[in-house]
Order: C-alpha cells, then sequence, then structure tokens
C-alpha cells in the first residue's frame, strides 16, 4: 500500500469515529431512487404487462357479450349492476370490478405481493441488493409500495377498460343510482373512480399478507399460491354464517360493500370500515414482515 | 500465526509500536470466535480470521467447508450465533451501512434479473446503494462494464447471457464505485481461460490500487498465482492463515534426481536422512528419484554425497511442497463432501 493509499484509508478511519458518515447521512434515509427503480422494473416484466391486460379484458368481454346478447338480462341475475349496461355505458367499469373483486384481481395482486421478497431471492437477486447496500427496511417498505403501486394499476386498468369498452359500445347518459337520484356522465365517472379506489383499498392487505409470506419463502410460487389460497379461504368462511363471529376481522369482509358509493349523498361509512381493516391487516402483516425479516438469514 | 505476518504498515516505515493500538485500517476484516450453527449443524467453528489490509487473502477449503457461510456472516446477509466481526476496521453487522458502501462483493454466484440487459441490472442494484451518486452512475456502469470485458453485450438481456457473462457482470456490480475491500466467492467460476486470466489481472490491479481483495477459492493453482495470504478451512474451523510463503514452506521440500542408478541414489538418500517416495505419477520417468524430507540440509551436500559414491547425477533440484500438497494435508484426502 503506497504512502497515499494510507492516507486516504487512515482518512476514512478517521471519520467513522465520528457520528455515522457524516455528508452522506442525510441520504441516508432516501429511498426514492430504489422506489424508482422498483417499479421500472416491476413495469418492464412481461408478466405485469399480462396480468393488465388480462385484466383489461374481462369489462371487455362483458361489454361484448351484453352487446351480442338479444335478450335484456333480467335484474337481479348475473353479477351487479350487469342490466344496466346495455342502457348506460358507464356501467360497464363498475359491473367489471364487481367481477374482478373477488378472484381476477387478488389473484394478480397475489403475484405481485408473493413475488416481492421471495422472487428476488429466488434469482439471487437479494443478497446483492442487501449488499448494496439496501436496509432491510428500505427494501421492505419500496416492496410494499411497489405492491400498492401495482394495486392501483390494476383496478385503474380494469376501470378504464370498462370505461372505454361502454363508451365504445354503449350509449353514455346521466346515470341513475342506488338511491334513485340521477347524477351527470362527469359525476358519474368520479364516482367510478371511487369505487375503483375502493377495490384498490381492499387489496392492500392482501398486498401486506403476499410480502409477510414473501419473507418465509424463497420459493416465489409458493408465496404467490399461499397469499391468493388465503383470498380464497377468507372469502369461503365469509360465506359461512356459523363464522359469522370471524366476518368482521376476515380481510375480504368488506371487499364487495361498494354500493354505498352509488348512493346519494356518499355514505362513507364501508369505505371507513374497509380502510380501518386493511390497515390493521397493513400494521400487523407489516410488523410480522419487518420482524421475520430484519434478522433473517440470507441464505439464497 | 499471526505474529509473523508481513506487516505492511511497519514496511512503509510506521513504528512497530503501533501494533498494540487498535488501528482500524491494519485489518480489513476481523473476526473473533466468529460461529454459525444451523440447526444443531455447525457450519463455521469458532474462526479467528485476520486479513490484512492491502492483502489478496485466498479462503480455500475444499466444498461445504463454511467458506461461503463465513461470508455472508462477513457481510451481514446472516448473523452469526456468537463472536465478533470487524469490517473495515468497523463492527459489523451494526456499521452494515456504512461499511458495505466500501465493499464490492460476489457472493455464491452473480444473481441478475433475467429479463433486464446487464447495464440496466446494474443500474438497479446501483440505485439501490443510498450512498452512491446517482450524476456518475452512467459512466461508473459504463467503466465497469468496460473493465470485465462486457461492454458489448451491455445492452443484451442478462437471458442471454453465458454463465461466464454472468460472472463477469457479478465482478462489474462489486466494481461500480471505488472499494476499499472486495470480497469474491469463487470470482472465476464459468470463466474461460482467458476470462479466468483476466480476472487474476483485474484482480492484482485493483490490489496494486490499494483495495483489500478477500478471494474464496477451491482452485489452489489459481490462489498460488495472485495471493499474498491464505487462510485455510475445514469442516467449519480455520486450521491454517498467513502468508503464502509461510504456508507453502511450513510444508515439506525434497530433491528430484535424474539418474540411471536409481537404486544406489535412493540407498544414499536414505543414508542422508531423505525419505524416498513410491510414486507413479507421470511427471516421474523410470530414471528419476523423488524425496521429501529435506529439512534445511544444503542441497550440495546431498549433491556431493550422491557423487561421492558413484550416482551418475544427470539432473538434480530442489522441490517446494506445492499448496497443493500443503492443503491435503490440512484439510484432508478424503473426496466425501463434510456434512
Amino acid at each position: 500500500m503506497s504512502r497515499v493509499e494510507r492516507g486516504r484509508t487512515k482518512g476514512s478511519g478517521d471519520t467513522a469515529g465520528s457520528p455515522e458518515a457524516g455528508p452522506n447521512s442525510g441520504r441516508a434515509s432516501v429511498a426514492w431512487p430504489l422506489l424508482a427503480s422498483e417499479l421500472s422494473v416491476l413495469f418492464r416484466r412481461v408478466r405485469t404487462w399480462a396480468m393488465l391486460a388480462a385484466l383489461a379484458a374481462v369489462p371487455v368481454l362483458i361489454a361484448v357479450a351484453v352487446k351480442l346478447s338479444s335478450r335484456p338480462t333480467a335484474p337481479g341475475r348475473g353479477p351487479l349492476f350487469l342490466d344496466r349496461i346495455s342502457q348506460n355505458g358507464l356501467f360497464v367499469a363498475v359491473t367489471a370490478l364487481v367481477v374482478c373483486v373477488p378472484l381476477f384481481l387478488p389473484l394478480t395482486v397475489g403475484v405481485v405481493a408473493g413475488d416481492t421478497l421471495a422472487g428476488e431471492a429466488s434469482i439471487g437477486t437479494l443478497r446483492y441488493l442487501l449488499l448494496a447496500p439496501t436496509g432491510r427496511t428500505r427494501l421492505l417498505l419500496v416492496k410494499y409500495a411497489g405492491a400498492v403501486a401495482f394495486c392501483c394499476a390494476a383496478t385503474a386498468t380494469v376501470a378504464a377498460a370498462g370505461a372505454l369498452a361502454g363508451v365504445v359500445f354503449f350509449p353514455v347518459g346521466p346515470v341513475t343510482l342506488l338511491s334513485g337520484e340521477t347524477v351527470s356522465v362527469g359525476e358519474a365517472a368520479v364516482r367510478s373512480l371511487l369505487i375503483a379506489a375502493y377495490a384498490t383499498v381492499s387489496l392492500i392487505g392482501l398486498s401486506a399478507i403476499g410480502l409477510l409470506i414473501s419473507t418465509m419463502t424463497d420459493v416465489p410460487v409458493g408465496a404467490m399460491a399461499a397469499t391468493i389460497v388465503l383470498a380464497v379461504v377468507s372469502q369461503v368462511l365469509d360465506t359461512l354464517p356459523q363464522m359469522d363471529w370471524l366476518h368482521p376481522w376476515l380481510f375480504s369482509h368488506h371487499w364487495v360493500g361498494f354500493a354505498d358509493l352509488l348512493r346519494q349523498p356518499i355514505s362513507w361509512a364501508s369505505f371507513g370500515d374497509n380502510l380501518l381493516l386493511q390497515g390493521g391487516y397493513i400494521a400487523v402483516c407489516g410488523a410480522l414482515a419487518y420482524a421475520n425479516f430484519s434478522n433473517k438469514d440470507v441464505l439464497s | 500465526m499471526s505474529g509473523t505476518w508481513r506487516d505492511r504498515s511497519q514496511q512503509s516505515g510506521q513504528s512497530p509500536h503501533q501494533d498494540s493500538v487498535d488501528l482500524p485500517d491494519r485489518w480489513a476484516i476481523e473476526t473473533q470466535g466468529l460461529t454459525k450453527r444451523f440447526g444443531g449443524r455447525i457450519a463455521v467453528n469458532g474462526i479467528d480470521l485476520a486479513v490484512p489490509a492491502g492483502s489478496v487473502f485466498g479462503f480455500l477449503g475444499p466444498n461445504g467447508s463454511g467458506k461461503t457461510t463465513t461470508i455472508r456472516l462477513l457481510l451481514g446477509l446472516a448473523s452469526a450465533n456468537s463472536g465478533d466481526v470487524r469490517v473495515l476496521g468497523k463492527k459489523m453487522p451494526a456499521a452494515l451501512a456504512s461499511v458495505l458502501s466500501d465493499v464490492g462483493a460476489l457472493v455464491e454466484g452473480p444473481g441478475f434479473y433475467p429479463f433486464l440487459t446487464g447495464a440496466d441490472n446494474l443500474r438497479r442494484l446501483d440505485s439501490a446503494d443510498p450512498l452512491a451518486p446517482s450524476e456518475t452512475r452512467k459512466q461508473r456502469i459504463h467503466e465497469a462494464l468496460d473493465q470485465v470485458g462486457l461492454s458489448h453485450a451491455a445492452k443484451k438481456k442478462v437471458r442471454a447471457y453465458s454463465l461466464g457473462m454472468k460472472q463477469r457482470l457479478g465482478l462489474a456490480n462489486a466494481l461500480l464505485r471505488p472499494r476499499r475491500l472486495l470480497v469474491l466467492d469463487e470470482p472465476t467460476n464459468g470463466l474461460d481461460p482467458q476470462g479466468t486470466r483476466e480476472v487474476r489481472g483485474l484482480i492484482r490491479s485493483l490490489a496494486a490500487g490499494g483495495t483489500t481483495v478477500f478471494v474464496s477459492s477451491h482452485l489452489l493453482a489459481e490462489v498460488e498465482q495472485m495471493c499474498t495470504h491464505v487462510g485455510v478451512m475445514s469442516v467449519g474451523r480455520l486450521v491454517a492463515q498467513g502468508p503464502l510463503e509461510e504456508l507453502r514452506s511450513a510444508g515439506q521440500s525434497g530433491v528430484r534426481v535424474l539418474t540411471p542408478d536409481v537404486d544406489r541414489a535412493k540407498n544414499v538418500l536414505t543414508r542422508l536422512g531423505l525419505v524416498p517416495q513410491p510414486w507413479d505419477g507421470p511427471s516421474l520417468a523410470a530414471d528419476a528419484v523423488l524425496a521429501t524430507g529435506l529439512d534445511g540440509r544444503e542441497p550440495e551436500t546431498v549433491v556431493a554425497a550422491l557423487v561421492a559414491d558413484g550416482v551418475r547425477v544427470r539432473g538434480f533440484s530442489v522441490e517446494s511442497a506445492s499448496l497443493e500438497d500443503r492443503f491435503l494435508s490440512l484439510t484432508g484426502e478424503g473426496f466425501d463432501v463434510a456434512g
């Protein structure tokens, strides 16, 4: 080692004594570049786009099926609002969300949330992210943020494809709400967005569950499957009257409760309940995921 | 053995009394009683590793001897059951966030996103480091790729990379920033002879620039060619460490005699206290004798004794023990992987 070199290493040794790496300490907590990178990796995967395309296909299929069907849909048959589509295209998006919330959306969110850490572990990038060094807490937060971003993209995709299909195939006009009032097209579009937001909130608890499961394994497919199975189990339990004591605690309990958003004035009660419930799941699963991941031996 | 380290700080004129002071930059890596258990199995058993700053340290050991687990412990990927780790003078894993920025690592093979290009993979990992300046990112990625000879494949998806190319990309990741310590786990795995040679050259030039290189390998010839210091692991224990020359000289040296009078030569050598080896290797022709146990005797006295007894000496050479002999004597000959 040359003298110059020794001077350098000694110098950095001296700064080690001062409170953690002086000039950079302010940037140490910055997660934005990593978040940007996370989103870019997520949305550059073919898989992500394939799932969004599949979700976009749902409202289009519904619209085409209703359009091609000769007889009008009897009220009360098929998914909620299906009978209204042929009179007003704005209901395509709402109907598609009703159809997607129980299975298709949890399926795609389960894939993304289950993949968060287990996917990185399985291809060996987890150790390099940690060695970069990404702090474990930061990585966990960024991974969760990525999953939530996908939830937003997924519901937005259904709503947007639904709106587009509705405009293309059916007449669009003022919408009669469940409470009887009629609102303008613009107001109805806002209601559609609110329902999409409601569905997004419904999925963020599931994302936290997926993240937790993802910290437990190096096999992404296992974490995805487990997350999706839990989403189904939760909904099945919610239908069993024998388990009614459990119902308020099931993360899927409020999933389809967005009819209140189609009343005048809007009843925010179920939105708030849903938010509170999902927040609870985020807190519990997030804490467990942190406890599990922060001290985990990364051996992948 | 640590008392006989070639001490670089003393060579450059520093007072030897400073040995007692805990210099942060004397050891790049230092462990005390480092132990890791997986269930009931002890993977790393109380090792006291001391890697001098500025050295190229070869970390040797058979498969399953605990090399990679040790590296995981050093870098905070796994937590030790007991023992202390200091990397670049700071305690790990407490100082992990500030230490790892100065450490470039390749651990248990490269790991990359197959659906991203080589350059995008490096961008991803670099943006994961909060201390990496984003202004110079593009330039640094370009230089790192250039250093490992991957410039032409920078825009190719990693899916299309060969194992050797992935290994090079892994090295490029370790070199993204100027590092004070490089931890390279089997860096030449999967590389062709040209690549192996380039990596050796790269490690030498980095070491010449003052970077400490900690390189694990089971390729002894490679370690002999590029390392200044060596540590040998066997079944979770560090069975030897020190300067390469010291480790090698601890083995037995011997002589090789080329002569048509094989039997007479063997008698003379035995009388002198050497041990003629039964050897059937291809390197030994019918008219050669190999004997170990020179033990500090002057080689010329051996030649003189041979000639005095009428042995027709056609060739004579002193054979120092190879690192391989030493390695095998330390870790055992068995082929079975230690459980």
